[in-house]
């Protein structure tokens, strides 16, 4: 799976400015709404749900990753975005670091195989270092579209 | 191999390995392989899980991901170390416990 089959790129954030972890969260659910993805009616539902995860368990997988997400009803397919802190968010990772690099998702509750190959590609791209540290200092929209749009061309994953 | 110049840590150097199935129906997502890391973590041993033909880093939850395991599919664990047995019964429980 590509990002470009999941991430709504009228939902990309360069420069969250939420500082905690339910804010940022619900800075990501916000975009989504805004991109037209996501019925607003659908953002509370969403954000709690989205939260109830993360009290099972941290989804900041490390090198100021996390992958907060949800399954919810209201999707047809797996949706996704990504957005960028410069500052980084307390987001009681496994490695107890800082998070700057989002990649929310919401899967359809009956599509675990589509949301198991989204995280997939977030982790494979991720270990590469350049990627990591390309995303982390994308200043704008574009810039972050144009590095997913050069992952998924395999220009980072060896 | 540093161990490999070494006759006597070799013979004690343990290579264990065992195949398992992944039985959860979600799948080996995010919430199992921060457990599966976590416990695999616990051992000195250095830890690996392959799938077809592909191996990665068993302490590694980036690596773990990567693996993207459906339900159905089998991975072999792999554990080479002084505790490579303990290590290898801790992990292996976990799938067949469907990481309850």
């Amino acid at each position: 799976m590509k990002f470009s089959d999941f991430v709504c790129q009228e939902a990309i954030r360069a420069e969250l400015t939420a500082d905690d972890k339910e804010s940022v969260i619900r800075e990501l659910v916000s975009a989504l709404v805004e991109s037209g993805r996501v019925a607003e009616s659908d953002h509370e539902d969403i954000v709690k749900a989205i939260i109830k995860r993360e009290e099972l368990g941290s989804t900041g997988i490390g090198r100021g990753v996390a992958v907060p997400h949800t399954k919810h009803p209201s999707v047809e397919r797996l949706l996704g975005t990504v957005g960028i802190s410069h500052n980084g968010v307390d987001f009681d990772s496994l490695d107890g670091e800082k998070v700057q690099l989002l990649f929310l998702l919401i899967s359809p509750p009956d599509r675990p195989g589509d949301h198991l190959r989204a995280l997939e590609n977030i982790s494979r791209q991720l270990r590469d270092d350049m990627f990591c540290k390309f995303l982390k200092q994308s200043k704008s929209c574009a810039d972050i579209s144009q590095l997913l749009e050069e992952a998924d061309n395999n220009q980072f994953v060896s | 191999m540093k161990s490999s110049l070494n006759p006597v840590l070799t013979m004690e150097t343990l290579n264990v390995s065992k195949k398992v199935t992944v039985q959860n129906a979600q799948g080996l997502h995010a919430r199992p392989a921060d457990l599966f890391v976590k416990i695999a973590n616990r051992y000195s041993s250095s830890i690996e899980v392959t799938k077809g033909n592909e191996t990665v880093d068993g302490k590694s939850i980036l690596n773990i991901l990567t693996l993207a395991a459906e339900q159905g599919t089998e991975l072999e664990i792999h554990a080479i170390g002084d505790d490579a047995h303990e290590a290898l019964a801790a992990l292996t429980e976990l799938f067949e416990q469907g990481f309850e």
